[in-house]
């Protein structure tokens, strides 16, 4: 019974699928099913265009999700990922959208109201600008916070601590200061990655 | 003079009530109040005692979840889920968990699926029993968490016997779950089904006729279709609106489409037929514990010879390979090939949704859990306005937020 519902939905995923192309054309840059779960690469400058036709036409009504992924390496820097559902067909759908550092998309906070703290979560923690959206303050960090945590050159540590001062009777922010120095292993297999050293003999050979 | 008040809309009705020269009223509601479940801060805009805004300020509770996890290998990663949604702490780990079997493809042995649908269904029973009872605190009702947490702690004391801890599980690993149940336990759990059927009409005759309950709940905080669909409810929100959407009937996993359960919906998605949703879910839980527990096979709980899964110990100590195997899986983890997936299931509050990338390492490159707290507490401003100050507690009770989840 487990297969047969999984089955369905990928019959349905496949129908969209085939209809998404000639719908769009260059808007949508890469369409895929893996895993069981469809999953749709869209032009950040058409996101609108592509989710409102998944919302009224493919009936995705259900909006569940709005992240980023940061991939510091690209020139694009930044994945917005929307996550739809349909409640009456019972299937998913994933969107992705490119957008560089400093860049904005496009907020649907107009087609979704639940849109609104996500977009201002993906925000807070990416830096991602949303356009159009109402209210785009920070959410989940403290109140004068500066950075974006989830950005991988945000160290894990983070820039400042908080504590209560006794004599100051007040809460006090300084610098973070670490005991032990961060220890970030590298557990990965000897033969793959490095080792320390391993920087030296290449240096060295480069030398020769 | 009628048409004209009809063709005004309900804002404009309700600025010409006013009097001139009067001020709309600011308060300051939490973070420290015993309605707002945690650390809510709410800034609420009133009119007398009409509430005409409100601004939830959230985030008190944040550790920065899914940025430690992607520092973590994903066996340490497991544990972070508990902490999410304290109050069902093993329906979280289930999420991760079958993100990470989506994607390795790691096949659960039976007995470890249906142990984990008896764990869920008990975080089920756990968080259920807390919510009902306190949203009956919420608006005045003593009693009811008194008898509630009774059961909640004997469920508190199987998690203790199968895991070892009280709340911070720990207990379900990719592949399945970390150990077999101890003997007695299972016999134990179906003795406790029964009396418990006992203890939830009692609580019942507390609080469903009672008066005063009834006043503050019904008619509350009411749910429509647009709502849901604007808001991304789902779970109770959903299901208390006469929408029988569950995951576990419609998305199923583990062993679900296996059992034989109802899923129980309410007619006017009010506060009152949340609450009575979530008494029919309990009883329906407990089915689910009674069919698990007699369908339950023998056998192992963890794949094995499964790079993912520990050596047993007997095997320790006689092979080399299964000790190196040992160290490897506990300090170097195992690896997850890249791609990305969503997985889900239905925690008690909604859906709770893990979107795993990973880039093939033995840490995940980005996990972003989608809390159906954050989802529900952020339709607050559009549930609690023209309401009473009075019904913003009982709306937030009846909303099932723990800010462990909706903070992360």
């Amino acid at each position: 019974m487990k297969q047969q519902v999984i089955n369905a939905q990928l019959e349905k995923l496949n129908a969209i699928l085939g209809r998404m192309p000639e719908k769009f054309g260059n808007a949508v840059t890469h369409i895929e099913i893996r895993n069981d779960e469809l999953s749709i690469l869209a032009q950040a400058s058409k996101i609108i265009d592509v989710l409102s036709y998944l919302q009224k036409i493919e009936g995705f009504s259900t909006l569940i999700d709005i992240t980023a992924v940061d991939f510091p390496e690209s020139p694009e820097r930044f994945a917005v990922v929307y996550h739809l559902l349909s409640m009456n067909n019972n299937i998913r759908v994933r969107v992705k959208a490119f957008v560089p550092d400093g860049g904005s998309i496009a907020s649907v906070v107009s087609m979704w109201p639940g849109a609104n703290w996500f977009e201002r979560e993906a925000f807070d923690m990416y830096g991602v600008l949303f356009e159009g959206h109402p209210d785009l303050r920070r959410i989940l960090t403290d109140y004068g916070f500066e950075g974006h945590p989830l950005r991988k050159d945000f160290p894990l540590t983070g820039y400042q601590e908080v504590r209560y001062d006794e004599e100051q009777k007040r809460i006090v922010y300084e610098p973070v200061k670490l005991v032990q120095e961060f220890r970030n292993f590298d557990f990965l297999s000897p033969w793959e990655g490095m080792l320390p050293g391993d920087e030296k003999a290449k240096t060295s050979e480069g030398a020769k | 003079m009628s048409s004209e008040i009809i063709d005004k809309t309900f804002d404009e009705a309700i600025d010409a009530a006013k009097e001139p020269g009067k001020r709309n009223f600011n308060i300051n509601f939490g973070p420290q109040h015993p309605a707002a479940h945690g650390v809510l801060r709410l800034v609420l805009e009133l009119d007398g005692e009409v509430v005409e805004r409100v601004d939830p300020h959230i985030g008190l509770l944040h550790r920065g979840t899914e940025k430690l996890l992607e520092y973590k290998t994903y066996l340490q990663g497991t544990p972070y889920f508990d902490r999410l949604d304290y109050v069902a702490p093993m329906n979280q780990e289930h999420a991760f968990c079958l993100a990470i079997e989506k994607l390795t493809g790691i096949e659960v042995p039976r007995r470890a699926q249906f142990i984990r649908v008896l764990y869920s269904e008990i975080g089920r029973i756990l968080n259920h029993l807390l919510n009902v009872t306190t949203q009956a605190m919420d608006v005045g009702a003593l009693t009811p968490p008194l008898w509630g947490f009774e059961p909640r702690e004997q469920l508190m004391i199987f998690y203790e016997r199968a895991c070892g801890a009280r709340m911070h599980a720990n207990y379900f690993r990719p592949g399945g779950v970390h150990q077999d149940l101890p003997e007695q336990l299972l016999q134990d759990i179906y003795d406790w089904c029964d009396p418990f059927l006992v203890a939830c009409d009692e609580i019942e005759t507390l609080i469903t006729d009672n008066r005063i309950f009834k006043q503050r709940n019904v008619d509350i905080g009411v749910v429509d279709t647009q709502t849901i669909l604007d808001w991304g409810f789902t779970g109770v929100m959903v299901r208390g609106s006469g929408i029988p959407w569950d995951l576990r009937k419609s998305q199923p996993y583990e062993v679900y489409d296996e059992l034989d359960f109802e899923i129980p919906v309410g007619k006017n998605g009010d506060c009152y037929d949340r609450y009575l949703c979530r008494m029919d879910e309990m009883r329906e839980s407990v089915k689910i514990m009674k069919q698990c527990i007699e369908k339950m096979p023998q056998g192992p709980v963890l794949p094995e010879n499964s790079k993912f899964a520990p050596p047993r110990r007997a095997e320790m100590k006689q092979s080399m390979e299964a000790l190196i195997h040992h160290f490897k899986l506990y300090t170097e983890g195992f690896k997850v090939p890249a791609g990305e997936v969503y997985t889900a299931v239905e925690a008690p509050k909604g859906e709770f949704g893990v979107y795993l990338v990973a880039d093939g390492t033995n840490r995940p490159y980005k996990v972003k859990i989608r809390a159906p707290g954050f989802a529900h507490l952020q339709a607050l401003e559009h549930l609690g306005r023209y309401h009473l100050l009075a019904d913003i507690s009982a709306l937030i009770g009846s909303l099932d937020i723990v800010f462990g989840e909706v903070d992360r």
